[in-house]
């Protein structure tokens, strides 16, 4: 029996991928959106859902929307911005209590549905083709704070930088919230036009999971999700998203005041989702900084007592690999040696057997636990769209088994240092440039 | 072994307190593919002043030891054993709050093999000088990592100035300094006292057979010998009711004020039931008041005053509670001003019967979503039984509470005396 079952069903206007499965207490409905980033309003883009979330023509205001989700026994309804690869992927995501638990005569589930459809699909303001001027000020002001609140979180600011210094000439260097010029500009009208776009133009994914079949989901879905005309062409397949290119090295040193330097490295691994590599690139993370038994983890804190973390871990789109440690600005020389130096002992292979084995143990159990969690289902059934790659759970699993010491070594050789990153405190003194 | 089956959720429980006074607890979950376990002391942060195990004398240990023991116990004579772990194909880690220290495993192969790792390292400490102060370097990079963040900082802030003396007020990983103090000697004498079976807790949960892994653990547990069980004596010095400090302002390294403000709860050390409907009633209390579907929310958001970031918590355990609301704003004082401004107002209303079913039926919803993860109902289980009662309890005494329940609670708790704030702001 394969490990996860589902059913794709493909319509002229979005694609419905339902994965009954009767362990989980709820029903999880969840919603992308995807568009290119390459020449894309990305301000619009992230306030879109926000506004959309916020009023519908049914219930014209936050304040009915969330009474409404309240009466369904708590739904959740939530929106969230992400990047895959050359991708910006907007995920609505509901959640209901199954009705075996819940003492009621509704159709919630149904109700669910609805909802869900009216926000994405009957806003407030559809005739007037205009979105209620007072919700866009609101949530213009709501994305302006999200993108502040970045510069307030240390670990979250290093990586941002990070990732704007490796892509300074690729759209994939944007945050997810647009800059802040962009909001400003946008209104009412501007923003409703947008939205009329992206519902002909994007791709749109619908997944259901939860003990419910595709037989009793099915007409709820086409009775509650009508797409406008327009939309002819459903999915487009995603197409590659574009690596960096070869580069010098380069490293940014920023100040501010802070205790904890952020020492943040960015690396070119030239391996994507849909290579044959893929699950040698996972096998080396693991072994170099994915896990508390990999190098990093080892050298850095175990040995060296420098930092409570050192991890790694890929993206799998865009081909990157990513360090993240936090250390006294002191030492920042000599942890930069120590990770680099694990780097280099992975592409020459020395590693032993046991790290091999043992990462690969641990990569078989993160698949198999990330299909525990509903959201994880939908993270990993996405990433074969996001890839344009069919694999199934037991694919990733007998790809992990399969992979050599070889296989490991061969990937390790293709990755190339980018940026090193580093954030260090005011009073820190001087931190000598290393030689990149 | 006692079976305790929860049909309104779906959910068996078997129990067992074992000769040595270990309460076991599994929990099969044949449709999962992990197992996950968690091995709880009722231990935390906060009981810093106790009498040994075995002595007379009470004493008083360094700020942040309970954490520092957590991050110990898994260093070996031969080695980490995080390495073990990973080993056997099961990821580890451990946590430690103000009143429990946690030691856990996931895994999705066996399980047998990485119990017995779990209650193995757990019950064998090893401390050395050297290993002692190798640590404090890696925890020392922990607590600064924790002074760079805002929303660390306020928490903290907002629970400083609620006490006099509770050591609830004192960061959980300690200072560079506290920690600094910490011997090896220190570290024997807190495992002996709180490490005992009789004040632990192995939760277990996934697609295992109980009676195979309750026959693993009893023989496990045969083979070791401990003290006999005694009760612990920890002491907490008396604190006056209402709050020590009106406000605190922190300056910081940030673009976006952040304002929290905290009511402390006067009446502490409840237990069971009346303390599953005093901690629902204070978060149906803060869900009416501040909630999303809430008039006041929506003053609030249209204000400016709040963003997408606006949260309120509520926590009590053994000798302490509060409860805290507030997020990033441009406006901390105001915030705070208004905040207070509507529990006052609230407080003189009637509570309305729709808006309260509402907030009930939001409840269980969410208990029912709470649910779908393993890590959620191992984690808050434990934390139920040390607060003697059951988390599958929770359901009916949503559906049992009422207005009057409520009403009572809101004029205990949500008073001028017992609140205060804090607020962190750009340098």
């Amino acid at each position: 029996m394969a490990l996860l079952e589902k059913r794709t069903e493909i319509y002229p206007h979005y694609r419905v991928h339902v994965v009954p499965i009767n362990k989980f207490k709820t029903i999880s409905l969840i919603v992308h959106m995807r568009q290119s980033i390459k020449d894309e309003n990305l301000a619009k883009r992230a306030l879109m859902p926000y506004v959309l979330q916020s009023a519908t023509e049914n219930l014209p205001s936050a304040k009915e929307i969330r009474q409404h989700l309240e009466q369904l026994y708590g739904m959740t309804l939530s929106v969230d911005l992400m990047k895959k690869g050359d991708y910006h992927v907007i995920a609505f995501r509901a959640e209901i209590g199954h009705e075996k638990f819940l003492l009621t005569e509704e159709n919630i589930l149904e109700k669910a549905v609805e909802l869900l459809a009216d926000v994405i699909l009957r806003p407030k303001g559809r005739i007037e083709k205009a979105f209620d001027p007072e919700v866009v000020r609101k949530e213009k002001r709501s994305l302006k704070q999200k993108i502040q609140a970045i510069y307030d979180d240390k670990i979250r600011y290093a990586n941002m930088r990070l990732i704007e210094e490796m892509f300074e000439n690729d759209p994939y260097g944007q945050i997810v919230y647009g800059n802040l010029e962009e909001i400003d500009a946008i209104d009412e009208h501007s923003l409703f036009t947008y939205y009329e776009q992206a519902l002909v133009r994007d791709s749109i994914d619908l997944y259901v999971v939860g003990d419910v079949s595709h037989h009793d989901i099915q007409p709820l879905i086409k009775k509650h999700f009508t797409f406008p005309p327009e939309r002819k062409e459903h999915v487009h397949a995603a197409s590659q998203s574009n690596l960096l290119l070869h580069r010098d090295a380069k490293e940014v040193i920023d100040e501010q005041e802070v205790n904890q330097g952020k020492l943040n490295i960015g690396y070119r691994t030239n391996t994507r989702f849909q290579d044959e590599d893929y699950s040698a690139l996972q096998v080396f993370n693991g072994i170099f900084g994915g896990f508390s038994h990999s190098k990093l983890f080892i050298n850095v804190r175990e040995k060296e007592s420098l930092a409570y973390y050192a991890s790694s871990q890929i993206e799998s789109h865009k081909g990157l690999l990513i360090v993240m440690s936090g250390i006294d600005p002191a030492n920042y020389q000599l942890t930069l040696a120590i990770i680099r130096e694990q780097m280099e002992k992975m592409k020459r292979g020395d590693f032993t057997d046991d790290e091999l084995l043992q990462t690969k143990t641990m990569l078989v159990n993160q698949w198999l636990e990330s299909v525990d969690d509903p959201r994880g289902i939908v993270n990993f059934l996405y990433n074969e769209i996001i890839a344009n790659r069919t694999a199934s759970l037991d694919d990733m699993i007998q790809g992990i088994e399969r992979v050599t010491r070889e296989d490991v070594v061969n990937v390790a050789k293709k990755i190339e240092l980018d940026t090193i990153y580093f954030l260090k405190g005011k009073e820190a003194g001087k931190v000598e440039k290393s030689s990149v | 072994m006692k079976k305790v089956a929860f049909e309104h959720i779906g959910e068996t429980v078997f129990e067992k307190k074992l000769a040595n006074g270990l309460q076991v607890v599994i929990l099969p979950k044949p449709d999962f593919n992990k197992t996950f376990a968690t091995f709880t002391t009722n231990y935390g942060s906060i009981d810093n002043q106790f009498i040994p195990i075995g002595k007379q004398e009470k004493i008083r240990v360094p700020d942040g030891i309970a954490h520092f023991l957590e991050h110990k116990l898994f260093e070996k004579e031969d080695g980490d054993v995080f390495q073990d772990f990973s080993k056997q194909g099961a990821s580890a880690n451990a946590f430690t709050s103000f009143t429990r220290t946690a030691y856990l495993f996931s895994t999705t192969q066996d399980v047998k093999q990485n119990l017995m790792t779990l209650l193995d390292f757990v019950q064998e400490p090893y401390f050395t000088d050297q290993t002692v102060e190798k640590e404090k370097g890696i925890i020392g990079q922990e607590i600064r990592m924790y002074d760079d963040n805002p929303d660390w900082r306020v928490y903290y802030g907002v629970i400083e100035n609620m006490y006099e003396n509770h050591p609830v007020k004192i960061d959980i990983a300690g200072t560079v300094e506290s920690i600094a103090e910490i011997s090896k000697e220190l570290l024997y004498e807190c495992y002996e006292t709180f490490y005992h079976p009789s004040n632990m807790l192995l939760f277990v949960i996934g697609p295992v057979n109980e009676n195979k892994i309750l026959h693993l653990v009893e023989e496990n547990q045969a083979k070791k010998s401990f003290k006999p069980e005694q009760p612990i004596q920890r002491f907490f010095e008396r604190e006056k009711s209402g709050v020590v400090q009106k406000k605190q302002v922190i300056s910081m390294a940030v673009k976006t004020p952040k304002c929290l403000v905290g009511f402390k709860e006067n009446q502490v050390n409840r237990q069971g039931k009346e303390w599953i409907e005093h901690e629902l009633a204070v978060n149906l209390l803060l869900d009416l008041m501040f909630g999303q579907s809430s008039a006041n929310y929506e003053t609030l958001y249209e204000q400016g005053l709040i963003d997408s970031s606006f949260f309120y918590d509520y926590t009590e355990e053994r000798s302490f509670g509060f409860s805290v609301i507030g997020g990033n704003t441009e406006q901390p004082e105001k915030l705070s001003e208004t905040l207070l401004n509507m529990v006052n107002e609230f407080r003189k209303k009637k509570i309305n019967e729709d808006e309260f079913l509402r907030v009930k039926r939001k409840h269980l919803g969410a208990v029912l979503r709470s649910l779908n993860s393993l890590e959620f109902i191992a984690n808050e289980y434990t934390r139920y039984q040390f607060n003697d009662t059951n988390l599958f309890h929770v359901t009916k005494a949503i559906e049992d509470l009422t207005i009057e329940d409520v009403e009572t609670v809101l004029h205990e708790h949500f008073v001028e005396p017992s609140f205060t704030a804090c607020y962190v702001v750009p340098h």
